[in-house]
């Protein structure tokens, strides 16, 4: 049997004209609805019931359609549009009407459970649900961006899963650089409006649509191979992207007007920067470190005891910059004192004694209340009353006002915090890309080679684990003043707050080991998850691993894939390799869809 | 072939120097007393059946075990007792069953190799002097030149995985010469490669001891020991066999006997195979008269 005829033909037979006329009038169609009312009540957030300009849900399905639209007319091969899919042409328009129909479909469910049926809709949201199911359909008819030869007929998933798979761009033409550079600036600031708009989704439903829209939105972008243009272009320009990315992260504080928002985004770049320097320790040296969270919790409690607050063992003021420099020496004291004699383990075995050590620092910070042990940390109380902030009269703990915008007091330890993450930043790609940083990639990968080489394992790895540390140690003593009070339960190996052992190590995994952006992404989601959807607190680590194993399944590499990873896992470009990747992904989805 | 190989001269200093060496197990002796010099400029083969204790007395010499007696000197240095110092001080290895850093790439296991011959620590990394950016290009071109010299500079981006087999093996040799060692240990370098594969690696060998590099390696293809080495040693059951060029080794009967075992001397069991060929002879007449 010839299979390739097979691969080629859509999953749905339509005849591919008709198939990319449907999808672009389904997608004008959904387009259209979201300016009708969608509902009759305003009683459901966002207020769906104007007609004449989009609100909340509909602004998504909005940005869904528009995408799925321009996707489609960049097929029709149109002048102006064409450089939208250098890579697949086609599964980029599914996978964006695949999310098209997820925000409309679930806009859709949650008013009729929300309100209490089906009568709750408006006309509008019937137009716009039969324009996404049309556009979903004939996305379907559309014939595939690869072929793919296989020696079994597909099922139906395969088939599907096939549809999606898009071939890496060609190479770009040549732009001027100052068109690259306008891209790049472009890119962060889109960056920087769809982080925003995520942090400031004010209800649930809003979040759960933006991560729907975004997750198939930025999947198609991948898959049209926008990504590896910006990434080729940000690779061009490296230092101008680094700065790019900061400059849009510095700029968040200037969108907020209220406080409510800052707050999220400075505990999400403090759990993005511990989780970083976790990746120092797990993702480059391969050390599996289960108390991480633990240093964290060394710098926070060196900086609340040394802050002057009244609660504190030891009557001292430090200024901030002591403080720091006192926080990481302490972490880095501590991450050197476990290490030592933790690290002559390898594996498993480190995992469980660094897990032991990290509930050790808590129960022992838990009973240094002057009953069960000296006095120095007020025991499960903690150390309250953290005074903010001064440098040289400007204080952490008001608002600003800033080239005439209005900043709260948490912009002050947003910005602070966007410095200690830069700090970390830079300390992870420089010592990443160095001699030191191959020995800790040496290490992971063989630990008995490394040492042949030359490698002096033991003093490698004790300076990754004590790196490691001081870097928590830093992003603890911001901690500390941000939330002015220290508490032991706050570093727990598992709980429902993110910094917490096993959530940095999900963010690591979750967001790619061995990358800078990755355990950003990563941390970012995993804050903003249960901060948004308070109402899944009871099933929050459930659903954390199904994710986990879906991912692990699915993507191994975590969202962000290294370069390492990437060829790790998807190396099919190379000389000599089987296509393992690719008849395994076939046997899985068959198990799957049996 | 041969014209290559008698290049020794006689007066050459001692690269390494291992008198006594013994490794136990608990109960077991794995390597037993044995001494061994390589001098410079050699190539020196190291056979002996499975098991008899060469890759054991290679994890001696490279630190990887401490010997329980005996002692190695390297260029009249006793060595440490511990794997990177003993690179450091200059003895380079590769292993038996292929050992790259399989998820780095191939300019990436021979900047490793660097290791020892470089001194950028973590503050050196993070403040990126100009010091650091000299140490790195120069590593880089080193590691380069190591790759142009076993032929892999096309594949410099590649990952040590996909390489092919014999492609490995070089990678994992010239991983080792970069760290500029004076002796190069090869644990069977040949081991499952065809007869093409295995004269290219002989020719490399060649090359390195050309460098001045001494070599000493394990391998099972005779062939390939005897026109590579200048010496032989022969390890049995943990002993030192015989030493000697590579004629008197392959001439000498223990060895013969080591591997293939020794016919039996006055047939000191011709009796009882007579006994077992008649009982056979015996029994098969009977089957055949309860068959018929």
């Amino acid at each position: 049997m010839t299979t390739k005829t097979h691969q080629t033909t859509p999953v749905l037979p339509i005849p591919a004209p008709a198939a990319r006329a449907a999808t672009a009038a389904g997608a004008a169609l959904t387009l259209g609805s979201t300016f009708l009312a969608w509902t009759w009540t305003a009683k459901f957030p966002g207020d769906l019931t104007v007609t004449g300009y989009p609100g909340g849900l509909q602004v998504l399905t909005l940005v869904g359609a528009a995408l799925t639209l321009l996707f489609t007319l960049s097929g029709y091969g149109i002048k102006g549009l064409r450089w939208l899919t250098p890579g697949g042409t086609n599964s980029p328009v599914r996978l964006a009407a695949l999310g098209l129909l997820g925000t409309m479909g679930f806009t859709v469910g949650a008013i009729s459970v929300e309100l209490g049926g089906v009568v709750n809709l408006e006309p509008g949201a019937w137009i716009g649900l039969v324009g996404a199911i049309i556009t979903v359909v004939a996305s379907l008819g559309l014939p595939h961006d690869q072929d793919i030869t296989d020696t079994a007929t597909p099922s139906p998933l395969e088939k599907f899963l096939n549809s999606l798979r898009a071939p890496a761009p060609g190479r770009p033409k040549e732009l001027p650089s100052w068109a690259e550079i306008l891209i790049i600036v472009a890119a962060f600031g889109i960056g920087l409006f769809v982080v925003t708009y995520g942090i400031d989704t004010a209800y649930p439903e809003l979040f759960v649509g933006y991560l729907i829209i975004t997750g198939f939105a930025v999947t198609a972008l991948f898959k049209a191979g926008l990504m590896a243009r910006l990434s080729a272009i940000t690779t061009k320009y490296r230092s101008i992207a680094v700065a790019a990315a900061f400059a849009a992260a510095a700029v968040f504080p200037f969108t907020q007007s209220t406080d409510q928002y800052t707050l999220i985004a400075v505990n999400i770049l403090i759990f993005a920067t511990v989780a970083l320097g976790l990746n120092i320790v797990v993702g480059l040296a391969g050390l599996l470190d289960l108390g991480y969270v633990a240093f964290l919790g060394v710098g926070a409690y060196t900086a609340a005891l040394v802050s002057g607050t009244s609660a504190s063992a030891f009557g001292v003021q430090f200024p901030f910059w002591a403080s720091v420099l006192l926080g990481a020496a302490v972490s880095l004291i501590f991450g050197v004192v476990i290490g030592a004699p933790t690290l002559r383990l390898r594996g498993d075995y480190l995992a469980i004694v660094t897990l032991g050590f990290g509930e050790i620092f808590r129960i022992a910070v838990g009973n240094l209340d002057g009953v069960s042990g000296p006095r120095v940390t007020n025991g499960p109380n903690g150390v309250p009353n953290i005074p903010d902030l001064n440098f040289f009269g400007y204080d952490f703990g008001e608002s600003h006002t800033i080239l005439g915008f209005e900043l709260g007091a948490y912009a002050n330890y947003y910005m602070l915090m966007l410095l200690a993450m830069i700090l970390v930043v830079l300390v992870f790609s420089r010592a990443g890309s160095s001699r030191i940083g191959r020995a800790w990639v040496a290490i992971r990968e063989d630990e008995t080679a490394a040492t042949a080489m030359g490698i002096n394992g033991f003093r490698v790895k004790l300076i990754a684990f004590a790196l490691g540390a001081t870097l928590a140690g830093i992003a603890g003593t911001v901690q500390a003043h941000v939330q002015s009070t220290v508490v032991p339960e706050m570093y727990v190996f598992a709980g429902p707050v993110p910094p917490n052992s096993a959530f940095l190590l999900a963010a690591v995994i979750l967001g790619g080991m061995g990358t800078i952006s990755g355990p950003l992404i990563g941390a970012a989601l995993l804050y903003m998850i249960p901060a948004k959807l308070q109402f899944l607190s009871d099933y929050q680590l459930l659903g954390f691993g199904l994710a986990l194993i879906l991912l692990m399944r699915f993507r191994p590499e975590g969202l962000i894939a290294n370069r390492r990873a990437k060829l790790e896992y998807h190396e099919t470009g190379q000389l000599d390799v089987p296509d393992e990747t690719l008849a395994g992904t076939t046997s899985g989805t068959t198990k799957a869809g049996a | 072939m041969n014209t290559m190989t008698t290049t020794t001269p006689e007066t050459a200093t001692t690269v390494l120097d291992a008198s006594g060496v013994t490794m136990r197990f608990g109960g077991l002796t794995a390597v037993r007393n044995v001494d061994l010099t390589v001098k410079a400029g050699e190539i020196v083969g190291l056979i002996g059946p499975n098991g008899a204790g060469k890759t054991t007395f290679f994890n001696c010499l490279t630190g990887l075990y401490v010997p329980t007696e005996g002692k190695v000197r390297y260029k009249g240095t006793v060595l440490p007792p511990k794997p990177h110092l003993v690179t450091q001080a200059g003895i380079a290895r590769t292993f038996q069953n292929i050992r790259l850093f399989a998820n780095m790439t191939v300019l990436e296991n021979v900047l490793v190799g660097r290791h020892t011959r470089t001194k950028e620590g973590l503050w050196s990394a993070l403040l990126r002097g100009p010091g650091f950016k000299k140490a790195e290009a120069a590593s880089h071109e080193r590691a380069m030149e190591l790759l142009e010299f076993i032929g892999l500079q096309d594949k410099a981006d590649h990952l040590a995985r996909n390489l092919p087999y014999g492609d490995q093996r070089k990678l994992e040799i010239a991983r080792a010469l970069a760290s500029d060692p004076g002796l190069l240990l090869l644990d069977e370098p040949t081991a499952g490669m065809n007869p093409q594969e295995t004269r290219v690696t002989e020719e490399l060998i060649f090359a390195i001891r050309d460098m001045g590099i001494a070599v000493l390696v394990i391998e099972h293809d005779m062939r390939f020991i005897f026109n590579l080495c200048d010496r032989v040693a022969c390890l049995v059951q943990g002993e030192k066999l015989v030493e000697g060029s590579p004629g008197e080794v392959q001439a000498d009967e223990r060895v013969v006997a080591a591997y293939l075992g020794t016919p039996f001397e006055g047939d000191p069991g011709a009796d009882e195979v007579a006994e077992v060929e008649a009982a056979e002879a015996h029994s098969t007449t009977r089957t055949e008269g309860e068959t018929q």
